[in-house]
């Protein structure tokens, strides 16, 4: 195994994952799209930690620290579309126009 | 370093099943008509990394990986597209915006930027997976990393606190 066929897969998950945040209209097809991308940091992570033979284990112990800040920014996003689609009885993110001028 | 030699280990051919698995579904998570089918795609395209975590060593992470996301996020997921009453018929144009072709560039470069810089820095650099024990990784987070691990745990912490604040109804109202 070679290091960069970790990094071209979390490269080419983390482009899907761009391609899904500016494509999508619903708020939480955008929130499904950051997983993806913070999945592939994730495997960068891990990667570059094997790969450096680290005794720290500092490429594991950032990814679940990832995993940790993943769940909380789900968890505060989905309760924030929620909010929004009780508001404006719709989670289309291009009909939140109120702070556009 | 050749294809054939590449192929030749057993371990890229596993490799090369997990991420050809793995990029499938989210491309179908990105493009699919139907939001229940991208949720549970994300699943596939989640084990496929936890997957990759077990054969870097990474034993722990793969198995929070398949706890947190599979198990606890995804769930999260098909409530938040349950209360919200997203569109799940088969009427794509609801879900994606009109001018795909542009996203799609933007994608493809950054694609091809990241890929090509780290062809050029570690073209050929081997790597190697020893097996990498969870008791390990427990001590090292509770010795060296126990104050950010503390941290992480006040931002979840927080985190709750305030997803029920936002998320209930305001009883005044």
């Amino acid at each position: 195994m070679i290091v960069n066929q970790f990094l071209v897969v979390a490269a080419l998950l983390f482009s899907i994952g761009i391609y899904g945040v500016l494509v999508r209209r619903n708020a939480v097809l955008v929130l499904l799209s950051v997983e993806l991308m913070l999945t592939a940091v994730n495997i960068n992570l891990v990667a570059f930690g094997a790969y450096l033979q680290d005794e720290l284990l500092v490429g594991q112990v950032f990814a679940l620290f990832v995993i940790a800040v993943a769940a909380a920014e789900v968890g505060i996003g989905l309760a924030i579309v929620i909010l929004i689609f009780r508001n404006r009885s719709s989670a289309n993110i291009d009909e939140l126009n109120l702070l556009k001028w | 370093m050749e294809f054939t030699d590449w192929i030749s280990d057993a371990r890229n051919i596993v490799f090369l099943v997990i991420s050809l698995a793995m990029v499938l579904a989210a491309i179908r998570v990105v493009t699919s008509p139907n939001v229940v089918h991208a949720a549970l795609l994300l699943v596939v395209a989640l084990a496929g990394s936890a997957a990759l975590f077990l054969m870097l060593g990474a034993e722990f992470v793969a198995w929070t990986v398949v706890l947190v996301y599979i198990g606890a996020v995804i769930v999260l997921f098909l409530f938040g597209i349950m209360i919200t009453r997203a569109p799940t018929g088969r009427d794509s144009v609801q879900l994606d915006h009109e001018r795909r072709w542009p996203a799609a560039l933007i994608a493809v470069a950054t694609f091809v930027t990241i890929s090509w810089a780290t062809t050029l820095a570690f073209e050929d650099a081997p790597i190697s997976a020893g097996v990498g024990r969870a008791s390990d990784l427990g001590t090292v987070l509770f010795s060296r990393y126990v104050i950010p691990f503390e941290v992480v745990s006040f931002v979840l912490l927080a985190a709750l606190i305030g997803g029920i604040v936002l998320a209930r109804k305001d009883p005044d109202q």
